[in-house]
């Protein structure tokens, strides 16, 4: 699998893609293999404040639940409402699914985050796909 | 769905509809005696109150009915069928008479308010089975009244809260070994605590050492089972209780594997401070398909002021009663005492044992597990190799490597005509098969049982996808659970609307 | 011992294949130290004939053939036979909970069937809500007997924006009383429904939401779906929500779910159905109004205005627990006193007659609280004439 180079990675799965000010969050390809069919999405609300590192909701498969760890902090100004009736999508296409935008707090703090290269690196350590 | 011709295209017991799909107005399997008193308007009475109508609820005869649970229970398996192995679960034969004494007029319709002279015979069964239960446990006393085994942790839990607040040393944390039931932490978080993970070590049991480092005065209990989740027990359990006792923490047993120690070993002798036992697994009353439960919690004397209200008491006079003035209680924790029902149960089954039955029941149930160990050991991977109790947990590793996990040989396994073990727990061992014949399981059975998992293991080699499609010889194959959770449909909804 | 299969010669066997020297050998992972080496001290080994009599003189000891004017919680209703005929076969008693979806579709039928009835019974929660932070409880008919203006309350709570959660103790009156449309939770004893009263337990209680709040709820639900054939087929679903996946985020430590009992209301529902629940309940409806009528004629009964379905309160002039002493000699066991719970009630009692209750019974019970007014009457007007003596 491929890890678009313009996405950013954390050791939690999740990826964000910066716009300006703003981002967009998801989860990896790796992240949505290892859950198998996703069924539901918990999300939080547009205006919600996300700190960088802390959970901000939970994605389910049928056996399992993974909570999702902000990337970074920020405002959320938008939330995919199309994942409510068809989470299927996050499999299908995990990096072009987006789940919340962010307004990003300090857009210095994706420095810290990995690139496409390392996150594969870290992956398979993992011993993943 | 009247007026429709339905062709029977499949074997009819294999193709029961849904009981809605059977009604129709003017059938009925009901018949009430002329009415005594005089008739009353509803309207009159009820006003705006009255109800007028029951929607969809069904209209058809007793025959029908009777016809429709049969077919239905005809789909399930049962112990009653065969052996049931499903580790953990305990699930043994449930004895007839046990039914049948339940049934009684005056056990029964006893009514939980009716005066205390006339309900001597239901506090007597109480109060016998509750000596029974504190003689077994070793433990200084017992509450009855948790409906399940999750709920008497829960009550546990709350007398744990109530001995360290009335102590003023109110505690924020409770240490869960990572091997335990996903229950003990699901329980200390709805009592307000904060689950700290406790690692176990290579041969599955607590470290000891790691207790030590983690033990403070913040810590309010260890839940620990012992036997643990991998069959395996606690060899230093009295190690563990002085580390808690010397900081003053409590050691909580729960008490899902007490089949493995009754008439063995006591919990009250090696320290452990209350515990809960499952009446549906130790005690043999019936799992029911889900319930009813019962979940005792026998405690020591110091946790005595805490039990939930009312307490079972002997009067003055000889006869029993319940105390109700109980100032340090934690309330409450079911309305009225408790499940009854599987008291009596509970109680028919300890004396159908005595003392030498309970002991020679506990004495098969792991000689029955360490000789499925040894029959299948070499074929299924073993990722602990310290003694098993009364159960015993492989992995899937061999299998795995030919795509074969441990879901599908338990649904393999159901075309053998056994139900599956316990899949995918404990945690710690990935890809676990957690197997639990029980006392109640002959060598003959055990070993088709053996015979049957041998075979499976050798199709995981040589024919694989009759494995990967199994179950085979089940009315239905296997079920979408993905669409099942991705747009939940949870009753029926008439054509059309 | 009679439930365990195996002979001594077996057993030799096992042991052998094992490479065991002796049982002891087994146990030998628990310290010698706490080993048990005497006899548990219960009762010893006993036959079944002698098990039988054991409880058979507990069940005497214990209100057998009294006729019972409680309720409170805990209601006598006739059950129908087949309750009981079905619900002993082995493939529902002795089946575990319904994981394995293949070999467990009849009860996972059987739960679909039973989500399905409760549901049409409390009439679907179908109306949105916006999520709130707080709740109103009450329990209609309440403890007293008397039904709640639910509309009127849901209206005050929803106006502040308040969750309602109605509680119905008595499953009976949903025959005839309004079902509690405008809750946004409703939670239930369904024990009316064909389960035994058993001094209390066990029962089934339910919990029903609308569809938003699902995913908060504790327990286990049944879903439908479809095998690789696609036929209908059902099983357990939302269980991330349960402890065995989610642990300590589970929305309830939760494990059992009474799926036996359930079983009994279903099969009990399935019985009378919809044109039968409504006769049941109106038999009820008219013995509790007789008995109603009957007690007035003597002393008060409370709450006159409010509608109410199979109870009612009664206060007496003397202590109803000396009127309930007395009236248990004729083998009956009258109204709940209520001032264990309530002791501003004074001698207030609760009262419940269901199908069950005969007029003769309520006839019989009219007669001691009569005697023990006109007792209490002439008691009265002596001390009057001896002071105007």
């Amino acid at each position: 699998m491929a890890y678009p180079a313009d996405l950013k990675y954390t050791k939690e799965h999740e990826w964000i893609k910066p716009d300006g000010g703003t981002a967009s969050i998801g989860i990896t390809h790796y992240a949505q293999e290892s859950l198998g069919d996703i069924v539901f999405v918990d999300m939080p609300k547009v205006g919600t404040e996300l700190t960088a590192g802390k959970t901000f909701g939970s994605i389910e498969s049928v056996k399992a639940v993974s909570d999702l760890y902000a990337p970074a902090s920020g405002t959320v100004t938008e939330v995919n409402g199309d994942l409510a009736t068809a989470p299927e999508r996050i499999n299908k296409d995990a990096h072009g699914s987006w789940l919340v935008k962010l307004k990003l707090k300090d857009p210095a703090e994706l420095g810290s985050l990995l690139s496409a290269a390392d996150y594969e690196k870290f992956v398979a350590e993992e011993g993943g796909p | 769905m009247t007026g429709k011709i339905r062709k029977a295209t499949r074997h009819v017991n294999q193709n029961e509809g849904l009981i809605f799909e059977k009604s129709s107005p003017g059938k009925a399997a009901w018949k009430l005696p002329p009415l005594d008193v005089p008739e009353v308007d509803a309207g009159n009475l009820l006003g705006a109150s009255e109800r007028k109508d029951l929607g969809h609820m069904p209209e058809v005869s007793e025959i029908e009915i009777i016809r429709h649970f049969t077919r239905l229970s005809t789909w399930n398996y049962a112990i009653d069928l065969g052996m049931y192995p499903l580790g953990s679960c305990t699930m043994k034969y449930n004895p007839r008479v046990n039914e049948v004494v339940a049934r009684l007029e005056g056990i029964a319709n006893g009514h939980p308010y009716q005066p205390e002279r006339a309900s001597q015979g239901a506090l007597r069964i109480m109060k016998t089975l509750s000596e029974c239960l504190i003689e077994i446990t070793g433990m200084d006393a017992i509450t009855l009244q948790p409906a399940a085994g999750a709920h008497g942790e829960l009550t546990g839990l709350l007398m744990v809260r109530a001995h360290h607040e009335s102590r003023n040393s109110p505690r924020k944390k409770i240490l869960i070994p990572d091997s335990a039931h996903g229950t003990n932490p699901a329980t200390a978080a709805m009592v307000g605590y904060a689950v700290e993970n406790l690692k176990s070590n290579s041969r599955g049991m607590v470290e000891v050492s790691a207790l030590e480092a983690q033990m403070n005065e913040d810590v309010a209990a260890l839940m620990l089972t012992n036997p643990n989740t991998l069959g395996v027990f606690e060899q230093e359990i009295h190690k563990i209780a002085d580390i808690l006792h010397a900081k003053g923490g409590l050691l909580y047993m729960d008490g899902a594997n007490m089949n493995a120690l009754v008439g063995k070993v006591r919990p009250g002798d090696f320290g452990v401070d209350l515990m809960h036992l499952n009446l549906h697994k130790t005690f043999s009353t019936p799992h029911g398909g889900g319930g009813p439960g019962s979940g005792p919690v026998a405690i020591r004397k110091f946790l005595e002021p805490f039990l939930p209200r009312p307490v079972l008491t002997t009067k003055s006079d000889g006869t029993l009663g319940f105390d109700y003035d109980r100032a340090q209680s934690v309330g409450r924790v079911r309305s009225f005492y408790g499940n009854f029902g599987m008291f009596v149960r509970a109680l028919a089954y300890i004396m159908a044992n005595g003392p030498d039955g309970l002991r020679q029941t506990t004495e098969d149930a792991v000689l029955n597990a360490n000789y499925i160990r040894k029959g299948l050991e070499g074929t299924y991977d073993l990722p602990y190799s310290t003694p098993s109790m009364h159960e015993v947990i492989f992995s899937d590793r061999v299998q795995a490597k030919r795509g074969v996990k441990t879901m599908d040989v338990a649904k393999r396994l159901i075309d053998y005509g056994f139900h599956p073990y316990t899949t995918a727990f404990p945690l710690i061992v990935p890809g676990a098969l957690m197997i639990e014949p029980t006392e109640s399981e002959s060598k003959e059975e055990m070993d088709l049982f053996i015979e049957a998992m041998k075979s499976i293991a050798e199709e995981a080699e040589n024919d694989l996808q009759t494995v990967l499609s199994a179950p085979h010889s089940t009315r239905v194959s296997r079920l979408d659970e993905t669409a099942a959770a991705r747009k939940p449909v949870l009753r029926w909804k008439p054509e059309g609307s | 011992m009679r439930y365990l299969p195996k002979s001594p010669a077996d057993r030799e066997a096992i042991l052998k294949v094992i490479g065991a020297r002796s049982i002891d050998d087994l146990f030998a992972p628990i310290p010698e130290e706490y080993r048990l080496k005497r006899d548990l001290k219960v009762p010893r080994q006993m036959a079944e004939s002698e098990i039988v009599e054991w409880f058979r003189e507990r069940s005497r000891e214990n209100g057998d053939g009294l006729c019972s004017f409680l309720g409170a919680g805990a209601y006598l209703h006739y059950r129908p036979v087949i309750i009981d005929a079905l619900i002993s076969r082995g493939e529902f008693l002795t089946a575990y909970t319904p994981y394995q979806a293949e070999i467990s579709q009849g009860t996972l039928q059987a739960i679909f069937e039973f989500q399905t009835m409760i549901c049409e019974l409390l009439e679907e929660l179908e109306r949105m809500v916006t999520p709130k932070t707080a709740c109103v409880l009450i329990q209609s008919p309440n403890f007293f007997g008397t039904i709640e203006d639910v509309a009127a309350i849901a209206e005050i709570a929803h106006r502040k924006n308040v969750l309602l959660v109605v509680s119905i103790a008595e499953a009976v009156s949903l025959g005839i009383v309004e079902p509690p449309r405008q809750a946004d939770i409703v939670a239930m004893e369904a024990q009316s429904f064909g389960v035994p009263p058993s001094f209390g337990g066990p029962f089934c209680g339910i919990i029903a939401t609308r569809e938003q709040f699902v995913r908060q709820m504790p327990g286990r639900l049944a879903g439908q779906t479809v095998d690789r054939e696609g036929r209908r087929g059902f099983v357990l679903t939302l269980a991330t929500r349960e402890q065995h996946i989610r642990r300590e985020k589970a929305t309830s430590n939760i494990c059992t779910n009474q799926a036996l009992v359930a079983l009994m209301v279903n099969i009990f529902m399935t019985t009378y159905g919809k044109v039968g629940l409504r006769e049941l309940a109106k038999q009820n409806l008219a013995k509790a109004a007789y008995a109603a009528q009957q007690f007035g004629k003597h002393v008060k009964v409370l709450f006159p205005g409010s509608p109410r379905f199979n109870e009612f309160v009664i206060a007496t002039s003397e202590d109803p627990y000396a009127i309930n002493g007395r009236m248990l000699g004729n083998k009956i066991v009258g109204g709940l006193p209520l001032k264990k719970f309530y002791p501003e009630f004074g001698n207030a009692s609760l009262w419940c007659c269901t199908e069950l209750t005969t007029r003769t019974a309520i006839d019989t019970a009219v007669g001691f609280v009569a005697e023990s007014e006109r007792s209490i009457r002439s008691a009265k007007e002596e001390s009057v004439e001896e002071v105007a003596g």
